[in-house]
């Protein structure tokens, strides 16, 4: 772990809508994620933890304050430029596994480096080692009906990590599966983690899931109320 | 960047196979009606040419009459004087043959065989004004002309009705109670605008008047015009010179017409050239419709795949690489469908065009212009739809049920 954090967010501010009707999703929040962390965000419902993470996703703006990704002011950047940012750095797990229908799971590996623009050998080379992380190699011809839950969301996550990127969104990765698939879940984001040096940032309401973590967020009224050491410290 | 929109439109059309083919069905009737009419049009229009040529390059038809095609009311026009035919011949300039003709009609007999046909009564001219040969023997000599010689010559559908397979040359027949000596076989034509050509009989003007039609009258006068010289100028000196022979009045109609047979070929093909593009046009609106079907169903598309949309979005595709494909899609979708109507249109085009009777012509420029449209269909219909989902937000797309 290094000591220059890959994510700053300085007094973060997101209002929806105008005038009387306006909502102040986050009222402030200062967080600094160093490389090489795995974070789990906690908190109560409206907290703020699901607009945090679209901002980190660079799929959102904030409307105010800096949000720093390896030192890039990201609240400058345009619709384009964050997706050109998401393709190079970020990689995406989300609880309803959102993988392609009647699609292979190879194809919906490979979806990432098509857009990077690899060529064939290249995207089924990565795919297939992107499968072989997550232990589906056998079943990259399958397309999302034919596979389980758990194994849907491998297939996910093998999506997610197929470009290499530095930091590995998950949002409640673990919320559609029984608690054995979850923790098989987060055993395997410990070792991306762990192994890859994937800088891991996953929202959880369960407790036993956050305790994979390194560090815990807690967020409350759109604050952060309080960071702790997870267990995986 | 082309090439991956190129194949994710391919996955997408691939894995909705059923859902593709009913978008391009649209397109595939459009483009199949528009080059099927449009075929069968041109290939109407050139047996209508085809027919009339047959009545011979650059023949002005003179005959007696007010008008075209008009009857009835005040006494009949006089019928021309053989002094017409010689005047003619001799007082313009540009005229490259004249043959007279008077038309009866009646039964052949040969050896129990019978056969109804038409008489013509015309000199040896007849088969240099109509560039029609005589295939087998000869035709009338000048004296036989003179005289009035009871000899024919015949068309080749009398010949094989009356002879089968027999020679006819030298054999004597009937026709219309009156021997004659059959001397000629004219070459064969086929059908006509008028019905079959060659269901006919040729035989010297001067008998036919005497045992037929019972005067010297000319029912008909056909100028052959010289290549060298301009139809029109030469049809304005014939009707001047006419005029003057048949004492008109200046002021009065004329009680002639002239018929310049390239004239009455540019005006019918001019008329089924327009039906082919009424035709034509009517199909082109399905071809419309079908394109607006394309954009219904990309409508729905981008809107049941709006999570594929918020997924690759979220994966790092911009704006217009999600534009691209989607537009990519529809083209290749209308591409598909056009290519398809092409392939139909030639299947049903093929198979049509002997029930017609009109020849079949393959037209690169209208099966070119079809399939260009399609094209430019899936451009135009397929944009809105890809406009609007690449302007979605991947929050919102990634949370859409």
């Amino acid at each position: 772990m290094t000591d220059k954090p890959i994510i700053s967010l300085r007094g973060v501010t997101k209002i929806y809508g105008e005038g009387a009707t306006a909502f102040q999703a986050l009222k402030g929040i200062d967080l600094d994620i160093a490389q090489g962390d795995f974070v789990a965000v906690m908190g109560p419902s409206g907290s703020g933890k699901s607009t945090t993470m679209n901002i980190l996703g660079c799929l959102d703006v904030p409307s105010g304050g800096a949000f720093l990704f390896k030192g890039r002011h990201v609240e400058t950047l345009d619709r384009d430029q964050r997706a050109l940012l998401r393709r190079r750095y970020l990689g995406f797990v989300f609880q309803g596994f959102n993988l392609l229908s009647r699609t292979t799971a190879l194809e919906n590996v490979e979806l990432p480096l098509l857009y990077r623009g690899e060529d064939k050998k290249t995207r089924y080379d990565m795919g297939m080692a992107a499968l072989d992380k997550v232990g589906l190699k056998p079943w990259w011809d399958h397309t999302p009906a034919e596979l389980s839950g758990g194994q849907q969301q491998r297939v996910a996550i093998a999506r997610a990590i197929v470009t290499q990127p530095d930091v590995l969104l998950a949002d409640e990765p673990t919320g559609n599966l029984d608690s054995e698939r979850s923790i098989e879940i987060m055993e395997l984001l410990t070792d991306l983690n762990r192994n890859s040096g994937i800088t891991v940032l996953m929202v959880t309401h369960e407790p036993d899931m956050a305790a994979f973590a390194r560090t815990i967020v807690h967020f409350k009224d759109g604050l952060v109320e309080r960071v702790d050491a997870g267990a995986g410290a | 960047m082309l090439g991956t929109t190129i194949i994710l439109a391919f996955r997408a059309i691939n894995r909705h196979k059923l859902r593709s083919f009913l978008t391009t069905l649209g397109i595939i009737i459009g483009v199949a009606a528009v080059v099927t009419m449009v075929t069968l049009g041109n290939g109407a229009t050139a047996a209508v040419r085809e027919q009339i040529s047959s009545l011979g390059a650059n023949v002005l038809q003179l005959r007696p009459g007010q008008g075209f095609g008009r009857g009835g009311g005040g006494p009949r026009p006089p019928d021309f004087k053989e002094a017409d035919l010689t005047a003619i011949q001799n007082q313009l300039t540009g005229v490259r043959a004249v043959a007279p003709l008077v038309q009866s009609s009646g039964t052949a007999i040969y050896e129990g065989n019978n056969w109804s046909t038409t008489v013509y009564g015309t000199t040896s001219a007849y088969s240099e004004v109509q560039q029609w040969k005589v295939a087998d023997g000869r035709l009338f000599m000048p004296e036989e002309e003179e005289a009035g010689k009871p000899v024919c010559v015949i068309g080749n559908t009398v010949r094989t009705n009356l002879f089968q397979n027999n020679d006819p040359l030298g054999k004597r027949m009937r026709i219309k109670g009156v021997s004659c000596q059959v001397i000629g076989v004219l070459s064969t034509r086929g059908q006509g605008g008028f019905g079959d050509q060659d269901d006919v009989v040729v035989m010297p003007i001067r008998f036919v008047q005497r045992r037929f039609t019972g005067d010297r009258d000319v029912s008909q006068i056909m100028v052959a015009v010289d290549d060298a010289y301009d139809t029109s100028t030469v049809q304005t000196s014939l009707e001047e010179l006419m005029r003057e022979r048949r004492k008109i009045k200046p002021g009065t109609e004329d009680n002639f017409n002239v018929f310049d047979t390239k004239q009455i070929s540019d005006t019918l093909t001019g008329t089924t050239t327009i039906l082919t593009q009424i035709v034509g046009a009517v199909a082109a609106i399905s071809l419309l419709v079908g394109g607006i079907g394309i954009m219904n169903i990309m409508l729905v598309s981008v809107t049941e795949r709006t999570r594929e949309i918020g997924i690759r979005l979220a994966i790092g595709a911009v704006a217009r690489e999600v534009l691209m494909q989607f537009l990519v899609e529809a083209i290749v979708l209308s591409c598909l469908g056009g290519l398809i109507g092409l392939l139909l249109a030639l299947i049903a085009s093929l198979a049509i065009a002997p029930l017609m009777q009109v020849p079949f012509l393959f037209d690169v420029k209208v099966n070119l212009i079809a399939f260009l449209f399609s094209a430019a269909i899936g451009v135009v219909f397929g944009y809105f739809p890809a406009r609007r989902a690449a302007a979605l937000n991947p929050i919102d797309a990634l949370r859409h049920e």
